[in-house]
């Protein structure tokens, strides 16, 4: 399952490889990263179809988490193939008022950071099962 | 009989005499004690004419002998008042009717032959001698009157003289009571000036304390993240360190694999150390910013200030606004040369013009939420001589011609009550004028934006 990882942090891409070393070596996941939303959403025009989950930070400079997820809804989402893709929001802001928000927008789910890597670990397996 | 009572003709003639003198030389006041001697002219008049009487002596000299005792008594007055100049004149005139009076009476008392026969010369010495005594007479009355008028311009010379010192000791008073109440005056102005002064520290003070709330969220969420990592990375090589023990228990180690971990962990290690630098750097810029200046200056990277500010503005603003975005632009010069600054005061002054930006930003996302992407911008220059500018742009609301002479004033403000100190501003021209001899200018476009540029010597 190819996951695209969108935060300003750039050390975020050694914590999930080496989070994921495992996952990584077995071909269970492959990761790619981009570093801001508007770097994500030129990843997705050239990878459309690989991309079956983002992973984004909410907060970023420029393009913000929920823009990059307003434009992937209103790009990705009319039918038929591929699937759109799952998006996940994580942000250090964990209020009520921004999980609604994101959901509202059409986030699959919201996690709050600092991340906790085993249950993340573990909805991207159910993911991955579900997905095969 | 009837010749001898010619002698009371004279003896009036006399007190009249000593009226007019007494009038003239105002003998009252010159000489009192001769004065009132004067009052009994008529005493030896009566005295002679009853001493005639007493012994029969008949003779038409007894007025001429009065007559040349009053001159006498005229002429002792005189003299006695000779300092007046009318008396003097007075004294001339009668001097030749004296001399020829008392001729007269001798040679009359000596032969009745020579007056007969000498009876021209003294016919015209007499007249020549009334003449004179006329006319000096007139002189002397001139004289008085002259001195009259010269005493009574003098009196009154005198008299505008006493007016002036009397209104200059009232121009004195009122001028001592001014120069009083100017001093009270200038002591409660000093009084005030003083107040002033602690209440301005108190509010730079609280000015400060009010960026910091700003800055609180901000300096939050900027330590959570080195902190996240510091967690993330000391677990993840926990994790590996299992591994790695794992690995060196298996009959077949995997040595590539191993030396994989080993470098992985060197490496989180690395970036643990880092994060928590990271995380102790903001720490100890909330606390320089909240610490009184010590005005003490250091180099400065001016890059890593900027830089630190706008990432805890921006999040200070977003915490409080969570549907705020906007894109940050730095533009650093590499070549930047580092400058003695106060750096926390510098910092102030950065925050203060980054959260305006994004105040005036999120004002003109509000009145245009479609199409507008709102950009805040950091751009460093190296100056010739060592300087730096640093320009803070904005695509925001911009400031209105009205309002651009007063935005470094102090208290002015466009925010509504409560949000805004006015001090921003006016504090960030005081660090950069005053403090750094530096200047701070704007240029803005009503609609378009804004652009603060600082310029710092080296």
């Amino acid at each position: 399952m190819k996951i695209l990882v969108v935060d300003d942090e750039a050390d975020v891409r050694a914590l999930f490889e080496q989070r994921f070393r495992r996952e990584i070596r077995s071909g269970v996941f492959s990761f790619s990263f981009a570093y801001s939303g508007e770097e994500a959403l030129e990843y997705l025009h050239r990878h459309a179809s690989e991309v079956v989950l983002i992973l984004s930070d909410i907060n970023m400079p420029g393009m913000s988490g929920l823009e990059l997820l307003r434009h992937i809804r209103q790009e990705y989402d009319a039918p038929p193939p591929p699937a759109p893709p799952q998006v996940m929001m994580l942000t250090a802001y964990g209020d009520e008022a921004s999980r609604q928000q994101a959901l509202a927008l059409g986030a699959n789910d919201f996690l709050t950071k600092p991340v906790d890597f085993s249950a993340l670990k573990e909805k991207l397996l159910y993911l991955t099962d579900h997905d095969n | 009989m009837n010749l001898n009572a010619s002698v009371f003709i004279s003896i009036l003639v006399a007190i009249f005499v000593v009226r007019t003198l007494r009038q003239f030389l105002d003998l009252p006041g010159r000489i009192p004690r001769l004065n009132q001697v004067l009052g009994y002219i008529w005493v030896p008049g009566v005295a002679l004419y009853g001493f005639s009487q007493l012994i029969g002596w008949k003779t038409d000299q007894l007025d001429e002998l009065y007559m040349l005792f009053l001159l006498a008594v005229v002429a002792l007055v005189l003299v006695r008042v000779q300092t007046y100049r009318p008396a003097r004149t007075l004294l001339l005139a009668i001097a030749p009717y004296l001399l020829y009076s008392l001729i007269e009476l001798i040679s009359t008392l000596i032969s009745n032959r020579l007056l007969e026969q000498y009876d021209n010369v003294f016919g015209n010495s007499q007249g020549f001698a009334i003449i004179w005594l006329v006319t000096f007479g007139f002189i002397a009355r001139n004289q008085k009157k002259h001195l009259e008028k010269e005493r009574l311009e003098r009196e009154a010379e005198e008299e505008a003289k006493r007016k002036i010192e009397v209104q200059n000791a009232a121009l004195e008073l009122m001028v001592a009571e001014r120069t009083a109440s100017l001093t009270q005056q200038t002591e409660e102005l000093r009084e005030a000036l003083k107040e002033l002064k602690v209440t301005q520290d108190q509010l730079i003070q609280a000015e400060k304390m009010a960026s910091l709330g700003e800055l609180t969220a901000g300096i939050a969420h900027e330590i959570q993240n080195p902190l996240n990592f510091v967690t993330n990375f000391s677990d993840v090589s926990t994790e590996l360190l299992t591994e790695l023990e794992e690995e060196q228990q298996r009959p077949d180690r995997d040595l590539a694999l191993e030396a994989e971990l080993l470098h992985d962990l060197r490496q989180n290690l690395t970036k643990i150390t880092h994060h928590g630098q990271r995380a102790a750097s903001i720490v100890r810029g909330m606390l320089e910013h909240s610490r009184a200046s010590t005005g003490e200056r250091q180099p400065t990277n001016l890059n890593q200030l900027a830089d630190e500010y706008l990432r805890l503005a921006y999040h200070g603003l977003r915490a409080r606004d969570k549907s705020f975005n906007a894109t940050l632009l730095t533009d650093f010069a590499p070549d930047l040369p580092l400058l003695e600054a106060v750096s926390q005061d510098l910092g102030r002054v950065l925050l203060n013009l980054l959260t305006n930006a994004f105040y005036a930003v999120q004002k003109r996302r509000e009145a245009q939420p479609d199409g507008y992407v709102p950009t805040v911008s950091v751009r460093t220059r190296p100056l010739p001589g060592g300087g730096v500018e640093v320009r803070v742009r904005d695509n925001g609301t911009g400031i209105p011609e009205a309002v651009r002479q007063k935005i470094f004033q102090p208290f002015f403000t466009t925010k509504p009550t409560g949000e805004g100190t006015g001090l921003g501003l006016s504090l960030s021209y005081d660090i950069i004028t005053k403090g750094h001899n530096g200047t701070l200018n704007v240029e803005t476009e009503e609609g378009r934006g804004t652009e603060f540029i600082m310029e710092l010597p080296g």
